[in-house]
């Protein structure tokens, strides 16, 4: 699969890696090489298998088959303070320290000097700065760590999980919640240790990221590994059609229910104006019609849920301007945006969408329910009318309106939360990954349903990372990047290589022709 | 592209038949346990002996009532207790007339039970706004009542118990309506009221949400913060009810004693009857199941012989059983 392995020994090998959850594999013969002192990055889409990978090297699953060796030796992590023992040090995305406690403290937490049964002060002390200073980080250890920045915070907690002995650092999204001059620091730090000769494994979904400090990048799909590659050697676009499984000339077969689409588009339900929130929306701005289903394509972290979540009043807005069918709309909670007619299906069922304990009945009518009460008591024949409508008209398999909804199927429990929000008769539905997590068939289902519901004159916003089932079901396509809309494409407009360099570069294949020529 | 459906394909194949089986074993134990007394206690089979228990523990269930809405949203309750303790505090202190003498003692008494029950739901209330406002931990919330309602109660009344003779006021927690203990009567009202509004109202559907998965419940509408603080508020009207049938019983109010312990015993009693302590499934016929088993259990013990701080023990087992109960149903 490469053609460039040079001839240092790697540091990490891992070959043939097996990995099955309850008989649905995670990871089929999949392969990871790092090298000595090298930055390497470990990139795919969700459920891609890099977490899995990262797992059964640190310990925390164990693998069903497959070779790992590291520095020349076979290796087996017992449990995550095992891998860190033998060299192999894990830094997560939030930072697990005590903030009330001095530096030191925090740095020799669980590995404390001690003396005659005390603490050795003067030793900690002196390994914690003698620690920092590898980092190039001079500061007064006894001191709570809250008083320091965040940077700082951060490489306390960098240099704590990296000790005196890690080989191998494993960064997973390091940067997801640090601000640009934080990253900064990071990325220097990342050097050091490569200086150090210190190896890194990088995951990341922002590309730019991943060119600005690795060498090298190994690419998963469906757990296997499809492509390993010198950073320098691969370009945006094709290290985004890896990921997606894409040919970039590949010309899209239909492979999605949605089929050819021929209704009338009305006027424009939803206006959004320079979106701006949280860390995760910069400047977005996007509209959607009556009878439109509008297509949220980008890389996970491009701000495609949190976007939809500022239309619904789920999250504050920082700034920006909502108008609904001309009037302006500022929505401040999800009650709010529901009573001028709109509906979200969140990407995560189950801890946003279904009430496990409640039945069909009482989850499907959730939203609609103030509708169907007199003097607050629930009119129980209307329920029952519309709940037996829906499940006829949507197909939901179930016992009955009674059977608690966990025991259904993620299709069918997919099909009552689009129920919840249709009973209401909404304008606008919002619709996160709607079929994520649901077999193929109830994935066709859903997708048919959805274009139906499209030419009945609802306008929908779909967020999906299929990139064919944006593709080919909506009218229209923005790509959003790191909280930027970077393009508008129509359906004609909106191929695969179209969709994936606006992805990678923020803009499409012909601007970038255009400026480059 | 196989993506391959992690659910149940069949749904007929595992309902979930544990919580029933908790649920029946509630209402078995509590026919075992009569069954028992019928046959061991000597004079178990009279109306006087049937009154003693139902009077015992009324307070328990009317507080019981309040409780088991607050756990079914997921929080619970520390101050109910202490809410009595205000509740026994302030009703004295206008039916007395110690602040304007009111000529018609009925007035007075009718002024003196609302405004006690009143004052004790806006202490509620204020444990659902600290709730909801600033994210407090519902333990961590009510605790704060728990310890300053008793303050409250005590600072009011100048740290003096207040005894009186007040046969108008007194009904609630002597009298009889049509042979039954007025008290039951409440408690009873109490008890269909509440289960009515759980299964019936959007106001009880809307707890339940709540309590089975908050995040889906807010993105469905279901105005969260209105909903708590409106629980904790009728868990505080509870009490404030079950401190006025406390003290006409003792005729007499002692900041100190009101309510004391209460909390618990309210808890026991909803864990005891089958709701989730983890919220979005509650029963509030259970918690009056609840209360009574844990009654009964401890006048059979006692007419038995055996002392109170055994009883005590037996007490602690059965809440032990019933919550590994509802881990069963869980799992």
């Amino acid at each position: 699969m490469t053609s460039t392995v040079s001839a240092a020994a790697p540091l990490l090998s891992m070959r043939g890696v097996n990995k099955a959850f309850g008989g649905i594999p995670a990871l089929s013969e999949a392969t990871l090489e790092v090298r000595a002192g090298e930055v390497h990055a470990l990139i795919g889409q969700n459920g891609a298998g890099k977490s899995t990978m990262i797992k059964i090297l640190t310990g925390y699953v164990a693998r069903d088959s497959g070779e790992i060796a590291f520095g020349g030796d076979g290796f087996e992590a017992k449990s995550p303070q095992d891998a860190q023992a033998k060299g192999i040090s894990t830094i997560y995305q939030e930072i697990n320290l005590v903030p009330y406690r001095s530096v030191t403290e925090n740095i020799c937490l669980g590995r404390e000097s001690r003396r005659f049964g005390l603490l050795d002060w003067s030793a900690m002390h002196a390994q914690a700065r003698a620690l920092l200073a590898r980092f190039q980080v001079d500061i007064d250890v006894r001191r709570p760590l809250m008083r320091f920045s965040t940077a700082t915070q951060q490489m306390v907690a960098i240099a704590r999980a990296i000790g005196f002995q890690a080989r191998l650092v494993i960064m997973d999204e390091p940067t997801s919640s640090l601000d640009e001059r934080e990253v900064k620091v990071l990325f220097d730090v990342i050097r050091q240790l490569k200086g150090a000769g210190v190896s890194v494994i990088f995951v990341s979904h922002k590309l730019d990221e991943l060119y600005a400090v690795c060498d090298r990048v190994t690419i998963m799909r469906d757990g296997r590994t499809v492509r390993v590659s010198e950073m320098k050697n691969i370009s945006k676009v094709e290290l985004v059609a890896s990921m997606l499984g894409r040919d970039v000339a590949q010309v899209a077969k239909s492979a999605t229910a949605f089929g050819e689409r021929a209704t009338p588009i009305g006027d424009v339900v939803l206006q959004a104006k320079n979106l701006k929130a949280g860390h995760m929306v910069h400047d977005i701005s996007f509209d959607v019609r009556k009878g439109e289903i509008v297509g949220f394509a980008g890389l996970l972290g491009s701000g495609r849920t949190e976007t939809a979540r500022l239309v619904f009043g789920a999250d504050p807005l920082r700034s920006g301007q909502f108008a609904l069918k001309g009037q302006a709309f500022s929505p401040h909670e999800p009650a709010d945006a529901i009573a001028c007619g709109i509906g979200f299906a969140s990407e995560d069922r189950k801890l946003e969408g279904i009430i496990p304990d409640m039945s069909v009945a009482e989850n499907l009518t959730l939203a609609l329910l103030p509708q169907l009460t007199r003097a607050g008591i629930v009119d129980g024949a209307k329920q029952r009318a519309v709940v037996e409508k829906f499940i006829k008209s949507l197909g939901v398999k179930c016992a009955g309106p009674d059977q608690p909804i966990r025991e259904l199927s993620g299709g069918n429990q997919q099909k009552v939360l689009l129920a919840r929000w249709l009973a209401m008769k909404p304008a606008l539905l919002l619709l996160d990954e709607p079929t994520r997590g649901i077999d193929v068939g109830a994935k066709a289902e859903i997708q048919r349903i959805i274009k139906q519901l499209a030419e009945d004159g609802l306008g929908v916003l779909m967020i999906s990372s299929e990139l064919e089932e944006v593709i080919e079901g909506s009218d229209r396509i923005f790509v959003l990047r790191e909280g930027h809309n970077v393009a508008e494409l129509s359906h004609a407009e909106a191929t695969e290589a179209a969709v994936m360099s606006a992805m990678a570069h923020g803009e499409t294949e012909a601007a970038l022709r255009e400026r480059t020529s | 592209m196989m993506q391959v459906d992690v659910a149940n394909p069949n749904p007929a194949a595992k309902r979930d038949w544990r919580p029933r089986i908790a649920r029946y074993a509630t209402l078995a134990a509590l026919l075992a346990l009569i069954a028992f007394n019928f046959a061991f206690t000597n004079h178990f089979a009279s109306i006087q002996t049937l009154y003693v228990n139902l009077t015992q523990v009324a307070t328990i269930v009317i507080v019981g009532v309040g409780m088991t809405l607050v756990i079914a949203t997921g929080g619970i309750d520390l101050s109910v207790g202490s809410l009595m303790a205000i509740s026994g505090a302030l009703a004295p202190i206008i039916f007395l007339g110690k602040i304007a003498a009111i000529g018609e003692i009925h007035v007075a008494v009718g002024l003196a039970m609302l405004v006690a029950v009143l004052a004790s739901g806006a202490f509620g209330w204020f444990n659902g706004w600290l709730i909801t406002k600033y994210r407090i931990q519902p333990i961590i919330a009510t605790l704060v009542l728990f310890i300053a309602g008793r303050g409250i109660a005590q600072v009011s009344t100048n740290g003096n118990l207040q005894p009186f003779k007040t046969p108008a006021f007194q009904w609630i927690g002597l009298g009889r309506w049509f042979g039954v203990p007025v008290q039951v009567v409440i408690m009873i009202l109490l008890v269909i009221a509440a289960a009515w509004v759980l299964k019936s109202t959007l106001f009880g559907r809307q707890i339940l949400a709540i309590g089975g998965n908050e995040r889906a419940a807010r993105l469905a509408g279901v105005p969260v913060g209105n909903v708590k603080r409106w629980v904790y508020g009728i868990s505080g009207l509870c009490s404030g009810i079950a401190g006025l049938v406390v003290i006409a019983i003792n005729s007499s109010s002692d900041a100190n004693l009101v309510g004391m312990g209460m909390e618990l015993d309210a808890i026991a009693a909803v864990a005891v009857g089958g709701t989730l302590l983890s919220g979005g499934r509650a029963t509030v016929w259970g918690t009056l199941l609840g209360a009574l088993i844990i009654q009964l259990v401890r006048y059979t013990l006692l007419a038995n012989g055996v002392p109170d701080d055994v009883a005590k023990l037996v007490k602690a087992g059965l809440i032990v059983a019933a919550v590994w109960l509802q881990g069963r149903g869980r799992a």
